[in-house]
């Protein structure tokens, strides 16, 4: 791990005051168990680390009116056990108890969940966040790509790791940004990108920016995350479908269905979702509906198991609500 | 002193027994679960050295320039070694390029990462799936047998004939204490090592050659170790070098591998391929003809593929045409792996048995128990194969392979067997008693967490009737009486053989010096419940505390030693094990979970039956991993390990292992074989035997053959992830 400076503020205003102009000039510093490994394994070698958890107020749940807030330092352990969640969005407890590892849960935070890096071996080797070989070639599509994009964009075969995005998203999230030139608000949905080289990133956030509250509409909508995994133990994914539905009676007013470990973002399954809206909710819908989320998947040459797993996640998030 | 020689060593009759064969606790249990013992890890001394390696990115590749001069400039870096210099051809990721020895383990990693290599990349070989395409270059011969008229079998219309292939792949020993070594001078030319070694007592001599010092001059202590499974016999590259950069440096040196280093380096089991035909006599559903070809690779050098274990354990099939190839591959280089051998033959013959027994329409049961003469030891397995069907409750849960139900869980059951040898390896011990009436014994063993202590205690307190928490065992250090390495099951017959030799010895010369005090004979004394009584006269007795009054200044010396010529063998080899898995598929996402796994094992009689059945279970959870979840896993365009740490080289938890049940043969068992007979057997009778390698062996091969009877196909290779179950229940299942 190469020397780096250690700063931690007691306001956002002093953090995003302590950050550079470029990504190797400091990084935001959160629980840490992302961002130390990729210190010390050369990934990263950011010159400050901002610690942002003694600023105050960041480790919150609030329900306030219709919205829940959720600071950007709120610990998974934390999301995991709040009852205002579990009662609303047992969709986000779910994918919180997918992290099985309590040391992680303890530590890691909900905006560093959002934030963390992608977990390809060839961008965790070192091949760079596109995994491109020494004549830039791309490594994936020849490579040992089985726990890869079935949805892959341009260049990044990589699938984001997070859990709590894809219900996130269905749930129709925002999240709250500090930077030097104030505040602003993005939809989960839009707080991902697919960079163009690999020296991008793939977070529409700049190095000056800091994630302080995720904001939720509590507004009733019936949600679940399905996640298949291999191991009890702390393991990834295998594909998740996180579901929000909007139901009047059986009948399915609106629907939002997200795939997760899928692809580079968190992918709307709006195939899905138009099967969904406006039908009852009843066991031939749910198999099209599954059937139509993983419509135009584009499997590598070792993971075209994966399609049928995200289509089995669907079909299981969508009958725990019917 | 002259030794009396009067007392039996045997092991006391079943009824006598106070602690041998009872449950009872590890004796390092407190000092493990409070982070009091010291692994090498967690040696610091002062003014200590660390060293890490550079190793090498590529599979294949030619050294064409180091450049070390940015490291050497870092301050607090001490010395930078070239490993391998310029030209030198490396052949395979993670082989060691150059040490730098810093001052903290910080700075030797900024060192490290300071050095430029310059590469000529070579082409690779990472992928041994596929016999036909694997270069001629890197194709040997292994061996060809035959017995009998396999053609002949074959051509009878009596016999049907059962095709398939199967697949057990690389995997690495991932010590969780990784390999590692303090080293520490004391002197001119005397060297005290710590170590995390299987082999206390073998580790000085070897190092020793490499030092050009004598051996009696180097120190090796270890006196617990995470982990070794065969991969931890010799001081290594890093053992040598940290002893000859303290010397240079006059500095402490200590190394201690990273975990990708760890895994890609410090050695993997050889993996095991065959194709594999098997003819079955229609009437009399017995195996008649088998023949493989098998292949694997054991790394660079090749090797690891051996012809003589499959078939396994089914040995006398009457008529054989096997062949076998080494590959050689730029993949890490193998070293033994618990049971050397035996779980490939086991996973590549269990399972074709079991698809025999399968497209035959038989009972995977009754079909094992059919063929078991064609074992070395039909009574035990009989034996064995009834009482694990029992616990696994076969009747109630068998159904032919694939009619498990309509929903997407299904269940299935299978079966595997195993043997192994278990010898006792040499082994000296010394028993001390001292006038306070205090006990301890010295061996230059070592206890792998197999509670080798533990048993070493058991004995010498049954012995001098004494408890095993009376007894100070003294282990780990290369100064006390040498003892072999451990490997293979070999310890416990060793060192209970050698212990209770000492302990006996020493107890003669306790009541040579106690006998006149009571006026009675020495042969009239026995010891028992921290007591010495008359056999003649049982009301004179003393307790042991003032029994040890007697003895005067100096302590009493027992010896021990395995093997005695003088004496009768306490300890033996050859064993035979059963297992069951019952297995949980969801068809839909292939993911299998194991409901119970019943492991049935003989080994002899056993000193501690807590820590025997606690064997059983880590080999039963090594593997449930293997079957299920390890594998290393090797880019096919850059032949790089994708996968050197526990994020992708997957092991279980707890909540993966399900119900493990560890049943033990002890004593003389009785059971009713299907035609009738009455078979006993006394387990106990031939003496200890080792029990490290039994329990890993089978479960391979009994979770495959259970999640094929779950699941209607068979998953061809391991270990069986959501990808392969789904593909071999798409139809698609192959080697890969
Ligand atoms: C073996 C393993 C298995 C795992 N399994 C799962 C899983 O199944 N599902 C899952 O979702 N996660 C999983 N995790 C990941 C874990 O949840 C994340 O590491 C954790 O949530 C990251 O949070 P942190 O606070 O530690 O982030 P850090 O490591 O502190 O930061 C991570 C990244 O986010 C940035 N960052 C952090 N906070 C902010 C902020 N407020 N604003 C802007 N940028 C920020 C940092 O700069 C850094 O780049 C797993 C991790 C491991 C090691």
């Amino acid at each position: 791990m190469n020397a780096f400076e250690y700063a931690s503020p007691q306001t956002v205003q002093e953090a995003v005051e302590l950050l550079g102009p470029g990504w190797q000039d400091s990084a935001v510093l959160a629980g840490g168990t992302d961002l130390l490994s990729l210190m010390k394994d050369g990934i990263v070698s950011p010159r400050r680390l901002v610690n942002i958890k003694r600023i105050r107020g960041l480790d919150r749940i609030e329900l306030i009116g219709d919205v829940v807030r959720i600071g950007a330092t709120v610990t998974l352990e934390q999301l995991l056990r709040d009852a205002t969640i579990a009662a609303r969005f047992p969709s986000l407890t779910q994918a919180a108890a997918g992290v099985t590892s309590p040391q992680i849960r303890n530590m890691g935070t909900v905006a560093g969940d959002l934030c963390q890096r992608p977990r390809c071996w060839y961008f965790r080797a070192g091949f760079g966040i596109l995994a491109t070989g020494p004549d830039g070639e791309p490594l994936v599509p020849a490579g040992d790509n089985r726990y890869h994009a079935i949805f892959p964009e341009g260049q990044a075969y990589y699938v984001h790791p997070s859990s709590l995005a894809p219900a996130l998203i269905a749930l129709e999230a925002t999240v709250e940004i500090h930077g030097p030139q104030g505040t602003r608000e993005l939809p989960v949905e839009e707080l991902y990108r697919i960079p163009g080289s690999n020296n991008e990133r793939e977070l529409n956030l700049g190095p000056r920016e800091i994630i302080t509250a995720i904001t939720i509409p509590a507004n009733g909508v019936k949600n679940a995350t399905y996640e298949v995994r291999q191991r009890q133990l702390l393991d990834w994914p295998l594909a998740t479908a996180s579901v929000a539905l909007r139901l009047s009676g059986r009948k399915v007013v609106s629907a939002r269905v997200v795939l997760g470990h899928v692809g580079p973002r968190p992918r709307r399954a709006t195939g899905a979702e138009a099967v969904l809206n406006g039908a009852e909710l009843n066991e031939q819908r749910i198999e099209a509906a599954a059937r139509a989320a993983v419509q135009g998947a584009r499997p590598l040459s070792r993971n075209g198991y994966k399609v049928q797993l995200a289509q089995v996640a669907v079909k299981r998030a969508l009958a725990s609500l019917a | 002193m002259l030794k009396a020689d009067f007392l039996k060593t045997a092991w006391p009759e079943p009824g006598k027994r106070i602690w041998i064969g009872k449950e009872v606790n590890r004796i390092d249990g407190v000092a493990k679960a409070s982070g009091r013992a010291k692994y090498t890890y967690d040696i610091n001394r002062p003014n200590m050295l660390w060293g890490k390696f550079l190793i090498c990115p590529h599979a294949h590749a030619r050294i064409k320039r180091i450049d070390t001069s940015q490291a050497e400039a870092i301050p607090g870096v001490r010395k930078v070694e070239i490993v391998q210099g310029e030209g030198s051809e490396i052949v395979f990721h993670g082989d060691e390029i150059a040490l730098v020895v810093a001052d903290s383990e910080e700075l030797a990693v900024d060192g490290v990462r300071a050095i430029k290599v310059e590469y000529e990349v070579l082409d690779h070989v990472v992928d041994e799936t596929n016999l036909d395409q694997i270069p001629r270059g890197n194709r040997r011969p292994g061996g060809r047998r035959r017995t009998g008229n396999v053609d002949e079998a074959f051509a009878s219309p009596e016999v049907v004939t059962i095709e398939g292939q199967y697949g057990i792949p690389m995997i690495t020993h991932c010590c969780l204490e990784s390999h590692g070594v303090v080293a520490e001078w004391t002197g001119d030319d005397e060297l005290t090592v710590w170590i995390s070694t299987q082999n206390v007592s073998g580790i000085s001599g070897q190092l020793a050659n490499a030092l050009k010092i004598p051996a009696g001059n180097i120190r090796t202590i270890c006196h617990f170790i995470g982990g070794g499974f065969g991969s931890k016999f010799g001081p290594d590259r890093w053992g040598i070098l940290a002893a000859k950069i303290a010397r240079e440096l006059n500095r402490p040196v200590k190394i201690m591998l990273d975990r990708d280093h760890e895994l890609l380096s410090a050695g993997t089991r050889p993996s095991g391929f065959a194709r594999v035909k098997l003819g079955v006599d229609r009437k009399t559903k017995k195996v008649v003809a088998w023949e493989s070809t098998l292949w694997g690779t054991g790394g660079p050098g090749g090797g690891g593929t051996s012809i003589s274990v499959t078939p396994y354990i089914f040995t006398r099939i009457p008529n054989q045409r096997r062949e076998a190839y080494n590959v050689r591959a730029n993949v890490g280089p193998r070293r033994a792996w618990r049971a050397p051998n035996h779980p490939q033959g086991a996973a590549l013959t269990m399972t074709a048995l079991a698809d025999a027994a399968a497209a035959l329409g038989v009972d995977e049961l009754q079909f094992f128990l059919n063929n078991v003469d064609l074992t070395d030891r039909p009574d035990v397995y009989t034996q064995e194969l009834l009482i694990a069907a029992d616990l696994i409750e076969w009747r109630k849960h068998w159904h032919p392979r694939g009619e498990s139900g309509s929903g997407p869980l299904v269940e299935g059951l299978g079966i595997s067997m195993h043997t192994w040898g278990g010898r006792p390896h040499n082994s000296q011990a010394l028993v001390h008693i001292y006038p306070d009436g205090s006990v301890d014994v010295q061996l230059g063993s070592q206890d792998l967490g197999t509670g080798t202590r533990t048993v070493i205690a058991i004995v010498v307190a049954e012995t001098l009737g004494l408890k095993p928490e009376q007894i100070t065992v003294q282990i780990g250090d290369s100064r006390y009486p040498p003892s072999g390495a451990s490997g293979g099951s070999t310890t416990v017959g060793g060192v209970s053989s050698s212990t209770r030799r000492a302990a006996v010895d020493a107890l003669e010369q306790l009541f040579e010096k106690v006998a006149p005090s009571l006026g009675v004979e020495p042969t009239d004394l026995v010891a028992r419940n921290g007591r010495i009584l008359s056999k003649s006269k049982p009301d004179l007795s003393v307790s042991w505390k003032r029994a040890c009054r007697t003895i005067g200044m100096e302590p009493i010396t027992g010896q021990g030693r395995q093997p005695d010529p003088e004496d009768q063998p306490l300890a033996s080899q050859g064993v035979g094990g059963v297992q069951m898995a019952h297995v949980v598929v969801d068809k839909d996402t292939g993911v299998v979970r194991i409901k119970r796994f019943v492991a049935v094992q003989d080994c002899g009689l056993i000193i501690d039956l807590k820590t025997a059945k606690s064997q059983v279970y880590g080999g039963v959870i090594m593997g449930i991993a293997y079957a299920l979840y390890e594998e290393c896993v090797h880019d096919p365009i850059t032949g790089r390990r994708l996968n050197p740490n526990m994020e992708f080289y997957k092991l279980p938890g707890i909540g993966d292992v399900g119900e493990i049940i560890a049943h033990m043969m002890v004593g003389k068992v009785t059971v009713t074989a299907p035609d009738g007979r009455k078979i006993t057997i006394d387990y106990d009778e031939p003496g200890v035997i080792g029990l490290g390698e039994p329990p890993v062996i089978s479960p391979g091969a009994a979770i495959s053959n259970a999640v094929a009877n779950a699941i209607g196909v068979r998953v061809p290779r391991l270990p069986l992830t959501p990808d392969r179950v789904l593909a071999a229940l798409a139809g698609k299942g192959g080697l890969a």
